[in-house]
């Protein structure tokens, strides 16, 4: 399926769920209404058209406009046919849905995603910090993110 | 002396000074605590190997830090790693050695300005005698880096020099 076949049928199926999108980018992408990211997901594995059963990468995004995001790249081995989701949020609401119910990789990514962006994936299994130890504050990979003084007695900055 | 070298002359027995006997043995069997962290762990294992045979140094790798001497802290030392790196010391038994190889363990090395997770230089939390500049340093300049904490220990006293 080409990236439009792909957002038609997103379109036909979920309506305003589908926010924006760009096809005429290197990698086509879609945007998706953070709060049906799960439902929008599990379609686009289980439909025979499309069958995306391979989640190549899941990373999150700081745009330094108070916005956050998580993009999703999908492939499918059964169709050879790739294409990407967008999901945004707001600092204030760092809320989107988890797709690691749907695609068990997504467990990890989400986890860093969290890690690094604090962005809080819902209804997440084990939402918990994945690379830094469990008493760090903060999210590192934010834009406004500043480097502690000390940390556990240990001084930080150079 | 002239009496006694006589008379051991040619027996297997020498005479020399317990200081020098205890600080010959430690500076041959420094035995190395195996633990790597970053790239530079892979300078260190080519070191173990036959091309360069760490082992003739007297260097064994130990898997316990309680029958170790010295430790090398081969890598990136992150935030995170260094209480560990501070509690494997501990459990290290005196007389103990740290070498710190790489520019990572030294000063931080490229992670020196945006590196928020990384201890800029393991000498933070823990002593270091040797200090091995590089990035990653190749297994020559770790052996100098031996070399000089051999150096180190031989002029080792039982002595504590008074102020």
């Amino acid at each position: 399926m080409t990236a439009e076949e792909i957002l038609n049928s997103l379109k036909a199926k979920f309506g305003d769920a589908v926010v924006e999108s760009k096809l005429d980018a290197p990698q086509p992408w879609i945007v998706i209404n953070p709060a049906r990211m799960k439902d929008i997901a599990l379609f686009l594995r289980d439909d025979p058209a499309t069958q995306f059963d391979y989640m190549m990468c899941l990373s999150g995004v700081d745009y330094n406009n108070g916005k956050l995001g998580i993009v999703y790249h999908l492939f499918s081995m059964v169709h050879r046919h790739k294409i990407v989701l967008k999901a945004f949020c707001t600092k204030e609401q760092p809320h989107i849905q988890s797709v690691s119910s749907v695609w068990a990789t997504a467990n990890w990514h989400e986890r860093e995603a969290f890690d690094m962006y604090g962005i809080v994936l819902d209804e997440h299994p084990d939402l918990r910090r994945i690379l830094l130890p469990y008493d760090w504050e903060g999210h590192p990979l934010r834009k406004d993110y500043k480097v502690p003084e000390f940390y556990n007695g240990m001084k930080v900055p150079y | 002396m002239g009496l006694l070298d006589q008379r051991f002359e040619n027996g297997n027995v020498f005479v020399t000074s317990l200081e020098n006997l205890l600080n010959w043995a430690r500076l041959s069997s420094l035995y190395q605590m195996q633990f790597g962290l970053a790239c530079c762990a892979i300078e260190m294992m080519a070191a173990s190997a036959s091309d360069f045979d760490i082992m003739r140094f007297g260097i064994i790798p130990r898997a316990t830090p309680r029958q170790a001497d010295v430790m090398f802290v081969a890598g990136t030392v992150t935030l995170k790693m260094a209480s560990r790196i501070k509690r494997l010391y501990d459990q290290m038994a005196e007389p103990r050695y740290i070498i710190s190889m790489g520019s990572c363990a030294n000063c931080g090395g490229p992670y020196w300005e945006h590196g928020y997770h990384v201890l800029k230089g393991v000498d933070r939390v823990i002593p270091v005698d040797v200090f091995v500049p590089g990035c990653p340093p190749r297994p020559e300049a770790l052996l100098e880096g031996i070399i000089k904490l051999q150096e180190k220990v031989r002029k080792e006293s039982l002595v504590k020099k008074s102020a």
